[in-house]
């Protein structure tokens, strides 16, 4: 199989622009006559189906979730990028571009970044007309604020909770399609296949998750935009329900998986407290603009955060300001989190399981008063408060990193078109614009992206190219074949009646997961993780206990069907990075690093984008490579000293 | 800690449905009430009982997900969201009663799992502003006072849970709907359309068979977002005033 990325020719600031005017268009009168399924109501779904409904496609959106609302995107903190330049601080399109690359550490596509950076700024303009409350300065224009990873002020947002306003703009923009009938909606309805004829994506197989029922859908075109799979950590910051399977089953089913082991550990979260924990809080990134991140300089066992105050200065080591001078705590994530495990393998962790480290906010208050952080910060102290039991606002935080984000996922081409031809990945289920390490609020940027502005053109070329004709209908054997296959597993779930619950096996796929697949890896560790998670699939199927039928709500077996997927999908980012052998971006080898325990590109070998075919169950994954041309932007080591 | 539970079980939308009572021996203080749910559904799988089903999913508070009516109380003793309560609220040898949301416009679908997509057909009624996908002015090209923004904002916050309706001894859904005529009436934006928006989501809310509003204001102490009442007289004057002649609102307005 031969990678075509259709990254278009010309210079790079012109390859968007003339890309569009190349691609074909579907005449107005004839997009009611296509469908266009769109799995997923985030906002890289639900920007979508509405924009897909305003042009005049028939679109049916789905989600697993009672509302399009809950998708994961709601949870979104710190805000958005865009190269307004509104500051006047010397921002641009440009810089936003090269920022990202460099950011990813130089495994993203040029051509895709660039026109990110390009449309960012339509974004904001779409989201206020909407309505979207940005925080705003005393003179009504727009608020900016920076982020880890960048030296200007881009980030957008609505306090904290910029995530959630942004989805509710685009859910209220679909809503609007809804109320048209150029959408529809379905809910509580998980997507579990893709059906492919001739080559060609033609629909999905559904379960409604309320009476069981299996259905089948069909369509031109199939548009997955289903999130990421940071819950293949068990532990991560993701709502619990997010996981791979439309994505996994898109692979099965043809679709090329790409990085997959690039995850990315977030440095500001909640440390573990106990076994019965269910989730990670993440406290946005934000934090560390104002927050300054410090372990004592001589490990003290079990250090409270109360008692933090008594430490004085000299005694206190400001690791990430000591190390890294010029960007100090706002170094990208990747890099404050694995200082943070260094300071904590040393023995210098606080807390009482000395997994986490202080992110103090008593020089801010003192500089700006409590108010200026409270306006800035007040819901993310609140939610601590609530969930440690300490105010942030008298004693330091403490924080330890965390499964946060998936840069892998389907490979796409510059159409966001997976190896499936008909079949698109948008937002975190692709794996298309922040290469080994994403940028602090790019996620949004990208989502917001793809679905309000990349995929209306692109997917007008496939359906014009296809014609309307071309469309299979639900009569066709492939998806009976297909919905048996989903029964079949369903039953075969339910007939197990083992002794452990789908929980149980979900945490010790975590655990093997972060032990040797997560901050740090290496040869030995990977080789032997693999053997552990076939041993637990192996179990897994022997041994899983699920009770209640198959056609009535149900939660332990819509758990059982995703962890059986992410088991696998374990087994393929162990693959992956065992084949990476150099440090870059969330991916840290042991055997690729400098002295001093930074991390070693190796851009001769393995500037590609690993992209895995999948071959047989329990047969290897075939790794194809898309080698990765930079002729913009020069690849150095990064470097934030 | 130990806790008792009386949890409703109901199998189905037309099961009759029951409180059911559950010793639970293995609460910690530092547990969120659902991580307490989840070890009690692994130790009754393991004893092959049926779990306790129950909406959740970002179990940080901003879902709107999780719904739980405890003790009483929607989300409980805390004006937060279910997900954000912890044990540490309880004391040890508490008795808990957990029941769903009751309302006639959102019924029972399993245990505690409660249908609420009447808030979805509300917000597809009217709670947009009718913008196509490009062409959208410069975002700095209006601006808003900071005030204005902040107020909005406020109101845009809601998350969409129905506790406001579960708290509401009329079952009335008066403040998740005038939260977003709110936050669209005072933005620019939203003005265009705010007499329409404002008729088509009230009409909608009715057509659900969301009770009328008392001024009882236990909507806004039990709301974990802290939405105001005021909203509420807002949208009441947005009502009003979207009944009067187009010319008179555009003199009159509602602002
Ligand atoms: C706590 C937290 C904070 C974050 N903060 C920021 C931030 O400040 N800035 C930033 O840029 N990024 C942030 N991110 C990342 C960002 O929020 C996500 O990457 C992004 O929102 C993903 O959007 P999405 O549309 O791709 O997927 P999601 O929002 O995850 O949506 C997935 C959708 O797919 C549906 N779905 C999935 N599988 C199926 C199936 N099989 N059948 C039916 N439906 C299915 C779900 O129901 C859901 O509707 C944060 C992430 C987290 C975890
Ligand atoms: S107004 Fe408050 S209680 Fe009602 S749905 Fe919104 S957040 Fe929940
Ligand atoms: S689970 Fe999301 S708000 Fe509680």
């Amino acid at each position: 199989m031969k990678l075509d990325s259709k990254i278009p020719a010309g210079p790079i600031a012109e390859k968007w622009t003339k890309h569009k005017f190349n691609l074909k268009l579907v005449n107005p009168a004839n997009k009611r006559k296509y469908d266009v399924i769109v799995v997923g109501t985030g906002l890289a779904g639900a920007s979508a189906a509405a924009s897909l409904g305003e042009l005049g496609y028939n679109v049916k959106v789905f989600t697993f979730h009672d509302s399009p609302r809950r998708a994961h995107s709601i949870a979104a903190q710190g805000g958005i990028n865009a190269a307004k330049n509104y500051q006047n601080d010397g921002d641009s399109i440009y810089r936003l571009f090269y920022d990202t690359v460099k950011g990813g550490d130089y495994r993203a596509r040029e051509a895709n970044v660039h026109r990110l950076a390009e449309v960012s700024v339509d974004i904001i303009d779409q989201c206020v007309a909407q309505g979207v409350p940005f925080a705003r300065e005393y003179g009504g224009l727009l608020s900016n604020r920076s982020f880890g990873g960048a030296q200007v002020s881009r980030t957008f947002y609505a306090r904290g909770q910029t995530g959630q306003q942004l989805l509710l703009g685009a859910y209220a923009a679909m809503n609007r399609q809804i109320a048209n009938g150029k959408v529809k909606l379905f809910t509580r309805t998980e997507m579990l296949d893709v059906v492919v004829v001739d080559g060609k994506a033609r629909g999905i197989i559904t379960r409604n998750l309320i009476t069981g029922k299996i259905e089948s859908h069909s369509a031109h075109a199939v548009l997955l935009c289903t999130g990421g799979y940071s819950t293949v950590f068990y532990l991560s910051t993701n709502a619990k329900a997010c996981n791979v399977s439309a994505a996994w089953r898109a692979h099965k089913k043809g679709a090329l998986f790409a990085n997959p082991c690039f995850t990315q550990i977030h440095p500001t979260c909640i440390p573990v407290s106990g076994d019965h924990q269910s989730k990670l809080t993440l406290m946005s990134e934000s934090l560390r603009n104002d927050g300054r991140v410090w372990v004592p300089k001589t490990g003290i066992k079990g250090l409270k955060a109360k008692d933090a105050v008594n430490i004085p200065e000299a005694e206190r080591d400001y690791f990430l300001e000591r190390r890294y001078p010029s960007f100090g705590n706002l170094v990208p994530r990747d890099v404050a989190s694995r200082n943070a495990k260094y300071v904590c393998d040393e023995g210098r962790g606080v807390g009482p399981t000395g997994l986490a480290v202080f992110l103090d906010f008593s020089d801010a208050i003192k500089r700006d008063g409590r108010k200026t952080i409270e306006a800035k910060y007040g819901n993310l102290f609140d939610m601590y408060h609530q969930i440690t039991g300490d105010n942030p606002y008298e004693v330091p935080m403490m924080i330890f990193p965390a499964v946060h984000y998936t840069m892998g996922g389907l490979w796409v081409d510059y159409n966001l078109m997976t190896s499936v031809p008909g079949l698109y990945a948008l937002g975190e289920a692709n794996f298309s614009d922040h290469g080994a390490n994403r940028l602090g609020a790019s996620a949004l940027m990208q989502g917001l992206a793809d679905g309000y502005f990349v995929i209306p053109y692109t997917l007008g070329d496939y359906l014009a190219t296809i014609g309307w004709n071309d469309k299979v209908g639900t009569d066709h054997p492939a998806f009976k074949e297909s919905m048996d296959q989903v029964t079949n597993n369903i039953n075969k779930l339910l007939s197990i009646k083992g002794n452990k619950t789908v929980d149980e096996f979900h945490r010790q796929l975590g655990l093997i997961m972060w032990e040797y697949c997560g901050m740090s890896r290496n040869e030995a560790g990977l080789k032997k993780a693999k053997k552990m998670i076939q041993e637990l699939r192996a179990e897994f199927w022997r041994d899983v206990k699920i009770l209640g039928g198959a056609n009535e709500l149900n939660a332990e077996l819509e758990k059982a069907s995703r962890v059986a997927d992410l088991m696998e999908l374990g087994e393929l980012m162990i693959d992956d990075a065992r084949d990476r052998n150099e440090s870059c971006g969330g991916h840290f080898r042991e055997e690729s690093a400098t002295e001093d325990g930074e991390a070693r590109r190796n851009d001769d070998q393995y500037a590609y984008v690993a992209a895995w075919e999948y071959k047989g169950e329990n047969q290897p994954e075939v790794l194809h490579k898309e080698e990765l041309v930079f002729e913009n932007v020069k690849l150095t080591q990064r470097s934030y000293k | 800690m130990k806790v008792t539970l009386k949890i409703w079980r109901q199998k189905s939308p037309n099961d009759k449905g029951a409180f059911k009572t559950y010793q639970h021996e293995h609460v910690s203080p530092d547990m969120s009430f659902l991580e307490m749910l989840d070890v009690l559904n692994t130790e009754l799988i393991k004893k092959g009982e049926e779990p306790v089903h129950f909406d959740h999913d970002c179990r940080e508070g901003i879902c709107g997900a999780c719904s739980l009516y405890i003790n009483g109380h929607p989300h409980g003793p805390l004006q937060t969201t279910t997900c954000q309560l912890h044990m540490r609220s309880f004391n040890d040898g508490d008795t808990i009663v957990i029941e769903p949301w009751r309302a006639k416009a959102f019924p029972i679908i399993k245990d505690l799992v409660v249908d609420r997509t009447a808030f979805d057909r509300i917000q597809q009624a009217g709670g947009y502003i009718s913008v196509n996908t490009g062409g959208a002015p410069d975002a700095n090209e209006i601006p808003i006072p900071k005030i204005v923004a902040d107020e909005a904002f406020d109101a845009a916050t809601c998350i969409g849970c129905g506790a406001c309706v579960a708290a509401c001894k009329n079952a009335s859904a008066m403040l998740f709907v005038s939260a977003k005529v709110s936050q669209f009436a005072l933005l620019p934006q939203g003005k265009p359309e705010r007499k329409e928006r404002v008729k088509k989501m009230v009409a909608q809310m009715d057509a659900e068979g969301f009770g009328a509003c008392t001024n009882t204001k236990a909507c806004e102490a039990e709301c974990p977002k802290g939405i105001n009442v005021t909203n509420i007289a807002r949208m009441n004057r947005e009502f009003f005033s979207s009944s009067l002649s187009s010319y008179e609102y555009q003199v009159g307005g509602g602002d």
